[in-house]
């Protein structure tokens, strides 16, 4: 790792996280989602980007943050996945931060459940708060397993 | 060096091998064709030419050698034979074993060919020392050399320009359809150059007074045009650069799809009349770029012919492949995923379905075997038969192996026709690696071929005629990316159904719908004209109506209990018709279709998505995968075949859930029979029931149906006092078999349950499957088939 990284910051709910820049191809305002019937529940939808079909992944749900309030709505990030790309449903975007690499610290043992554990990878201590840095690779794998886990 | 010129070598070269392959092949067998030997010269020359150029000395070597032969077979000095076409298409071998080296690596490679080089030296000179001075002979640029004195300057100066292309008429054809000068005046100046004049024709001609000079300098740039066309007619063009294209016709057809919308919607008639221009021009670019990627299937066949006479030299067999309907044109994906199906056929074909020589003779047939593969245009699709006059399939094998291998029961297996017995061979598990005979060989993979074709949209039949030969017959899609499509709404969503399994649409008017569908122990069915059609609920199926806002459409759905009207849409899935029903069908619409990301790939019941003309998304139903899910064709296989509506069940069922019929007859008897087979349930009076000979027949929707008593052909066809319902009216079960309806008598239908059969005991009675136990009681399960064969026979009996 770089001493210097940079971090593209959003927010889930109260939740600041932050993927590396480069990983991120776009952000999108608000847009038309449709439903896919049957799918995994983390999945939001599909949107239509620019004649590609992406689909959108609500990163609350697939943290397992069902519990704490959902927004409805959100800012699209558009991730690279692969050959594909996919675009991540957030509360709403930040700014880009550089951070040190010595700010970081790995997740502290107490952390529960199943799903932030192998998503997230740890945290950055930032002057405003902590940014938990988000694996988005990892985000955009939804395996069958996985999904019928979510959907039960 | 640039790479680019390299790379431009590569391909070209590498099409110039498959054309020698071809051609050799042609030359084996017609020896003494000169146009192919030439041409083949010509190929190999300009290989020589490139590399030398390209400094690829290994590769120079093997071409010069190759090309040193050629020149003497092509003079006439030596003899075309087997063995030089051994030689010859080694030395393609070897090019392009190396063209595929330096692709690769940048280099020739390591690869010695001293001996191929040393073959090819030797089978000049072998037969050659006579004539010597012959091999000195110079072999490039000059078209003709020894032995072509009688030939006419018109023949030289169409071999020279055959090089350029048939297109390219003789300056003197064309003053003759110009009517310029007589074929006779031609002819005699044509005689004066045979005779030694240096002149071209035409000065000749304007000499003679014949023609003016400026009729002959039309001629001549009619002629150059002609060359320059032929030289200019096909650009080679990157594929991604293709696709990139036809993506963004895609896009163009959706963004007019979005202008001609919103035009009907302003009713402004400029923009309606340019909208329509556009449409018209957009439809017929995206025509013009799907021809782009079509290419002709005769692209993958040439290779069969090489590969058959490898595959016929190493088993001892003689093998002749026919060919037509070569230039029939398939989209560039359909023609990759056809490509190793194809060849697994052929390869099949020549293994264990032509016979050996010996045993050909033996046969009656000739020594050499026929491979014919024919394509041609049929329905929208594209038919593809491969057909070969070889042993064909043993079916008693085919039978005695499915059952061996649990893949049918023994009592399916007497039951199915010729047809259907040669369709086993498709099944997964049909084929293991020990090949016990050369017909249990037969199927090794051939399943893996069936789920490509199928995976692309094609069907595959296969036919076989024992000592006959065998016919597998393919039905291939034009093109993937751009399907006709059905767009329907549920709940409030919007889905397309593309149109290859759609059969066809029921509105049911609001005022009948209440008597049309019924129940059948739960689940709702339709009788389609007299056959009953299992229906699927589509907003039921996606779980459409939870947490959806009610739209319209789905209000009106909300409403239906009362007075709603059904839209279904009759489907078919592996041959299995069923009916969905959706709240609204919109319109049919060409779709691009796109695919989803992989974290959709386990739901299953969609095939992608489209973005509609108002620039939503649609998501494209998977009607296989819709129908999975419903229930209706199982996990576990179920192969009902098309012709005869017989259903093969694979064995090891012990969990396979079947709809069952279960009904009451003779003496308290418990029996059961398929759903599917049921077409319909009566009560029928008994003062209808009249006398038709000794059988017992009604009067049924116009038709005449017969009636089979269970209980009395199963109680060898005694007849029995049915104490039970003597009085009430019969109960019937109208079965369709064989295309003919008819009525089972029973005591009294008891239930429809859907349970795993598991059968106990083997049958014990004739008619009788077998044994189960269903619904915690001891079950006959009926062999539908056999009872009507009894029926027959008991009647035969009486007569």
């Amino acid at each position: 790792m770089d001493k210097k990284k940079q971090f593209c910051t959003f927010c889930l709910g109260e939740r600041l996280c932050g993927i590396p820049v480069e990983e991120v191809q776009e952000v999108l305002q608000e847009q038309a989602i449709t439903r896919v019937p049957l799918a995994p529940a983390a999945v939001r939808g599909l949107i239509n980007l620019r004649g590609k079909i992406v689909t959108v992944i609500d990163l609350q749900k697939r943290l397992g943050l069902d519990e704490e309030n959902l927004t409805a709505s959100g800012v699209n990030l558009v991730v690279r996945h692969g050959e594909s790309t996919v675009s991540f449903l957030v509360s709403s975007v930040g700014d880009v931060v550089d951070v040190e690499k010595e700010s970081f610290e790995e997740l502290p043992e107490t952390l529960r459940g199943e799903s932030p554990k192998t998503l997230v990878v740890g945290v950055y201590k930032l002057p405003n708060g902590l940014m938990h840095v988000l694996d988005a690779q990892r985000g955009a794998q939804i395996e069958e397993a996985n999904a019928r886990e979510l959907r039960d | 060096m640039s790479d680019d010129i390299v790379r431009e070598f590569l391909v070209e070269s590498n099409e110039n091998l498959d054309l020698l392959d071809r051609e050799l092949i042609t030359l084996e067998r017609d020896p003494g064709n000169r146009e192919t030997l030439s041409s083949i010269f010509r190929t190999i020359h300009t290989i020589k030419g490139t590399c030398g150029f390209l400094a690829f000395p290994k590769l120079e070597s093997v071409a010069h050698a190759g090309e040193n032969f050629l020149s003497l077979l092509r003079d006439g000095v030596l003899a075309f034979s087997p063995e030089s076409a051994t030689a010859l298409l080694r030395m393609v071998d070897a090019i392009r074993h190396m063209l595929h080296s330096i692709e690769t690596t940048g280099n020739e490679g390591e690869r010695d060919d001293s001996a191929l080089i040393e073959t090819l030296r030797r089978l000049q000179k072998g037969e050659s020392e006579a004539q010597k001075k012959s091999t000195q002979e110079p072999h490039a640029e000059k078209p003709a050399s020894q032995g072509k004195e009688n030939e006419t300057p018109a023949a030289k100066q169409q071999q020279a320009e055959g090089q350029l292309g048939q297109a390219v008429k003789l300056l003197g054809n064309i003053l003759v359809e110009q009517g310029m000068a007589t074929p006779e005046e031609v002819a005699g100046a044509i005689q004066k150059q045979l005779e030694g004049d240096t002149r071209t024709l035409g000065e000749i001609l304007i000499d003679r007074g014949v023609v003016k000079s400026q009729d002959v300098v039309a001629a001549v740039q009619v002629q150059q045009a002609a060359k320059s066309a032929a030289r200019e007619t096909s650009i080679r063009v990157d594929v991604t650069r293709l696709d990139n294209l036809m993506n963004l016709v895609g896009e163009l057809v959706l963004a007019r799809n979005q202008i001609v919308q919103f035009a009907n919607i302003t009713q402004n008639t400029g923009l309606a009349a340019s909208s329509q221009r556009l449409n018209l021009i957009s439809t017929e670019l995206q025509e013009e770029v799907m021809k782009t990627r079509m290419q002709p299937i005769g692209n993958i066949w040439s290779r069969f012919p090489r590969m058959a006479r490898d595959l016929a030299m190493s088993c001892g067999k003689q093998v002749r492949i026919e060919m037509e309907g070569k230039e029939i044109e398939l989209d560039k994906t359909i023609i990759e995923a056809i490509k190793d199906p194809l060849t697994h056929l052929v390869r099949n074909a020549l293994d264990h379905g032509i016979e050996t020589p010996q045993k050909r003779i033996a046969a009656g047939k000739s020594a050499e075997g026929l491979l014919r593969l024919r394509a041609y245009h049929e329905g929208g699709q594209v038919n593809i038969e491969l057909t070969d006059d070889g042993a064909g399939l043993d079916e008693g094998q085919i039978r005695k192996r499915a059952v061996q291998r649990r893949l049918i029961t023994l009592q399916h297996a007497a039951h199915m026709t010729e047809r259907e017995v040669a369709n086993l061979v498709f099944l997964p598990g049909f084929s293991t690696a020990e090949a016990v005979t050369t017909v249990s060989g037969r199927g090794v993979g051939l399943d893996v071929v069936k789920t490509n074709i199928e995976r692309i949209g094609g069907t595959v039949d296969l036919q076989t005629e024992t000592g006959g030969g065998t016919t597998v017959k393919m039905k291939i899609p034009l093109t993937l990316a751009i399907i006709p499509a059905l767009l329907i709404t549920s709940g409030s969503a919007r889905f397309a159904i593309p149109k290859v399994s759609l059969i066809e649409l029921v509105r049911i008017a609001a005022e009948n719908v209440r008597k049309s569908i019924e129940k059948v122990h739960g689940a709702p069915v339709y009788r389609l004209r007299g056959q009953l059609l299992p229906l699927v609920y589509l907003n039921k199926e996606l779980q459409l109506e939870r947490g959806e806002p009610p739209t319209q459409a789905a209000k009106s759905q909300e409403t239906a209990r009362t007075e709603p009207e059904i839209n279904i849409i009759v489907l078919q899935a592996e041959g299995e018709p069923f009916g969905l029903v959706v709240d609204q069908v919109n319109d049919t619409e060409e779709i691009v279709v796109k695919p989803l990301g992989r974290q959709l790939k386990s739901v299953g019941v969609f095939a992608g998505a489209t973005i509609l003309g108002d620039g939503e998304l649609a998501l494209i139903l998977n009607v296989r995968g819709l129908a999975q899910r419903a229930g209706l064709i199982g996990g576990e296989r179920k192969v009902r075949h098309r012709d005869s509506g017989c259903e093969v069940i694979e064995e090891p069922a012990g969990n396979r859930k079947n709809a069952l019929l279960i009904f009451q007859s003779g003496n308290g008897g418990r029996m059961a029979m398929e759903l599917s087979l049921v077409a319909r349930l009566e009560e029928i009076a008994r003062e209808n029931v009249e006398k038709a000979g000794e059988r017992e027949v009604v009067q049924y929707r116009g038709q005449i149906l017969p009636l089979i008593h269970v209980s009395d052909v199963l109680e060898n066809g005694k007849k029995q006092q049915h104490a039970a319902s003597l009085d009430g009216p019969l109960q019937v079960v109208v079965c369709k078999e064989e295309g003919c309806a008819f009525g089972l008598v029973v005591d009294k239908v008891l239930d429809i349950v859907e349970e795993a059969v598991l059968l106990e005991q083997p049958a014990k009675r004739a008619g009788v499957r077998g044994t189960a136990v269903i619904q915690r009681k001891v079950t006959d399960l009926l062999d539908l088939k056999e009872l009507v064969r009894l029926g027959a026979l008991a009647e035969a009996r009486g007569r």
